[in-house]
């Protein structure tokens, strides 16, 4: 694959070099039978030619459903994992086959926050223990200066620095992931890869996190690459989002940009399955029903892994011929041979019509909510037995 | 009006614990209409299982303090032998859940668990059963029917054993389906699909169905009438255009502007402060108070009871009902 993805988007110079750079990145897990003797028998094609660029400053989206290589392409980019195929480059430097030893320097400048913050703690260590520990590891900061560095950390990423000797378990979900974040900053990284940071907190709280994020990447001049299954949640974070379905990118644009104009049937689909929290918006916008589930990833369909699942496949090119990422607009490339049109989900009138709504109701309650003097409570319970 | 296909009075679920009393529900009060979808939205922690599990009678009575009313078609649950339970559990009232996989019994095939549960409730043999089975799978839209009633549920994929666990639900015609969060292990597409088929079963069974769940898409969707609770209580219920366009509850409001929203450019969320409380820890008042930007003194001593000011749309919260409405506006003009 030759084709470079991802022209930054406009507020991104694109003279710069791009902090992260992934060229027809693969990734193959082999299945095996029997114990002694592993036969081959098959491969999970789990990352299968993803080329991203990412550059300094920005936030990319990754988004996409369970098993589409989302999470892979996250252990591949921090180098959890080596890449089968294809190569990783780092602020300019590849990094495809380091070893450990030459990874250490590296790793200080990419960091990873986790999703579930249950999993992702010791439990048998205090937090400011766990800050510390990249600390330590690295030998970025003295001993004796430790506690003060995990403190501030503390603080900036909105924790009780006086919590610092307490167990994970004392603290909520939330909290827990505040910890996991200040983890990551330990070092001053570069990079920030978030897989599913949100997704296993409650709705009020998420915002919390998803907020301090944003406030931490102005601080600290951070680069993130931000993985949900949400897609609201992508389109807020990120800069651009990039669509993945069965190990490949389909789709990268600007989050409005998608939202309003997506090019790829799939990611048209995913915006009109996705809730949207307003009923009038919600039933107006047009609907891109799949059939069925995501096929294995262990035999792909041929050609556009999309087409058996697709309400827009003519046959036999999308069978045949697998679909290159093109451009359509600035900063939006799509692999599909017959795009959708633009405003394909959400049209015009479907947002003129909750806009609409909403400005009704701001009028109507204004014109009669205006507090009348002593105006007392009406007591009547809902429904008295 | 016709008297309500579910009507629960002043229900309150408490666990003894070591630690303490677990206020899990404390003091809701509902209806359900036949045929109607009421959603129930809520964190995790504020009760929204906790009271369905209840009037499904799946909350052990040795373990919990179960107060009040559940009346059922004007029968109450909770007075109820365990045979009479039995009979009802199942036969009127169904329920599925947010993991099929483990609600499926893994040894057993599909469609010998859909016959069992048929013949728990009605005198026909096995082969009738089993038609019965294969047809409702086939409504469900599996394919291949016959076929699939012979797998196990590992055969069947997240989206197809969700819909299997739907095909038992509504194989005796049920006059309530209780979902709890049916959809919250899927990914959306499939999740959409699952929805779509929830909402025209419910018209060809004419089913009320129950939609507990945490994500106000769904809700905004799928439903009627909306339940929201907090903390083991119900803060605001309405119907559905109450809650997103009128809403009188500053939790209410609080979740409607902390979600990241695909319809919107928002340039920052506005979170709702603190986390959910301790179940055992109730906050004194308005359960709310700690986290709620309005709070007044009287939140912070006196329980504000849920009253419906404009009927049937009502909320819990000492603010004036003027003060709120203009709060609102203003949260809505803003976005």
């Amino acid at each position: 694959m030759t084709m470079t993805m991802g022209q930054p988007a406009p507020d991104v110079t694109a003279s710069r070099t791009p902090l992260v750079k992934l060229t027809g990145v693969k990734k193959h897990f082999p299945i095996t039978r029997g114990i002694i003797f592993q036969k081959r028998i098959g491969q999970v094609h789990a990352v299968d030619g993803v080329d991203l660029e990412v550059y300094p400053g920005e936030t990319v989206g990754l988004v996409g459903e369970t098993g589409c290589g989302k999470s892979t392409t996250a252990r591949l980019i921090t180098k959890l994992m080596d890449v089968t195929e294809g190569t990783v480059e780092f602020d300019g430097h590849d990094i495809t086959r380091m070893s450990r030893k030459e990874m250490q320097p590296v790793r200080r400048d990419m960091q990873m926050v986790f999703q579930d913050p249950y999993a992702s703690l010791n439990p048998r260590k205090p937090v400011g223990t766990i800050i510390a520990e990249p600390m330590a590891i690295h030998g970025t900061v003295p001993k004796e200066k430790r506690r003060r560095e995990v403190q501030d950390l503390m603080q900036r990423v909105g924790l009780n620095p006086e919590h610092y000797n307490r167990y994970p378990h004392e603290f909520s979900g939330g909290q827990r992931q505040r910890v996991g974040v200040a983890r990551a900053l330990a070092l001053r990284p570069r990079l920030i890869v978030a897989d599913e940071p949100v997704s296993a907190l409650d709705v009020s709280v998420q915002a919390q996190v998803l907020n301090l994020l944003e406030d931490l990447q102005d601080e600290f001049n951070l680069t993130y690459i931000f993985i949900a299954h949400d897609l609201s949640v992508v389109k807020h974070m990120s800069d651009r989002v990039a669509v993945m379905y069965l190990g490949r990118v389909v789709e990268v644009a600007p989050g409005e940009v998608l939202y309003k104009n997506a090019k790829h049937p799939y990611t048209g689909a995913l915006l009109s399955a996705v809730p949207i929290p307003d009923p009038k918006l919600a039933q107006s916008r047009k609907r891109i029903v799949l059939e069925g589930d995501v096929p294995s990833p262990i035999n792909p369909p041929s050609g556009c892994r999309f087409h058996p699942r697709c309400p827009n496949a003519q046959l036999p090119k999308c069978s045949t011929d697998d679909p290159e990422l093109t451009p359509h607009r600035p900063g939006q490339l799509a692999a599909c041979h017959f795009p959708l049109p633009d405003r394909a989900v959400i049209t015009e009138e479907a947002e003129v019509k909750a806009e609409e709504t909403r400005k009704q109701v701001v009028r109507r309650v204004r014109s009669t909510g205006e507090p009348k003097p002593g105006a007392t409570r009406t007591r009547r319970t809902p429904r008295k037995p | 009006m016709a008297e309500p296909l579910l009507d629960v009075r002043n229900l309150t679920v408490h666990f003894p614990t070591d630690d303490g009393l677990v206020k899990a529900v404390d003091g809701v009060s509902f209806t359900i209409e036949p045929r109607e979808t009421l959603g129930v939205v809520g964190e995790s922690g504020s009760g929204k299982s906790v009271s369905f599990l209840t009037v499904m009678g799946l909350i052990n009575k040795k373990q919990a303090r179960i107060t009040g009313e559940i009346l059922f078609q004007g029968r109450d649950l909770l007075t109820m032998s365990d045979d009479e339970l039995r009979k009802i559990r199942g036969d009127k009232i169904a329920m599925i859940f947010q993991d099929p996989l483990t609600a499926l019994n893994p040894v057993h095939r599909v469609g010998a668990q859909i016959v069992e549960a048929i013949q728990a409730h009605r005198e026909i043999t096995e082969d009738e059963a089993m038609k019965i089975a294969v047809e409702m799978l086939r409504r469900v839209g599996i394919p291949q029917p016959d076929e699939r009633a012979r797998q196990y549920p590992h055969e069947f994929s997240g989206g197809m054993r969700q819909r299997a666990m739907i095909a038992m639900a509504l194989s005796l015609d049920p006059d309530m389906l209780i979902a709890d969060e049916p959809t919250t292990a899927l990914d959306v597409t499939v999740q959409a699909q699952i929805l779509d088929l929830i909402d025209r079963l419910k018209e060809e069974f004419n089913t009320a169905v129950v939609m507990i769940t945490h994500d106000l898409g769904v809700v905004a969707e799928h439903t009627d009438r909306v339940n929201v609770m907090y903390a083991g209580k119900v803060v605001e219920t309405g119907s559905r255009d109450d809650i997103y366009y009128n809403a009188e509850h500053p939790y209410t409001w609080g979740l409607l502007q902390s979600i990241s929203r695909l319809d919107e450019k928002q340039d920052r969320l506005r979170p709702i402060k603190g986390s959910p409380p301790s179940l055992i820890h109730v906050p004194p008042g308005c359960s709310f108070h700690p986290r709620c930007p309005y709070v007044m003194d009287i939140c912070r001593t006196q329980v504000p009871e849920l009253v419906a000011e404009d009927y049937p749309h009502a909320n819990a919260c000492h603010i004036s009902l003027e003060e709120k409405q203009r709060i609102f506006a203003s949260i809505m003009a803003r976005q």
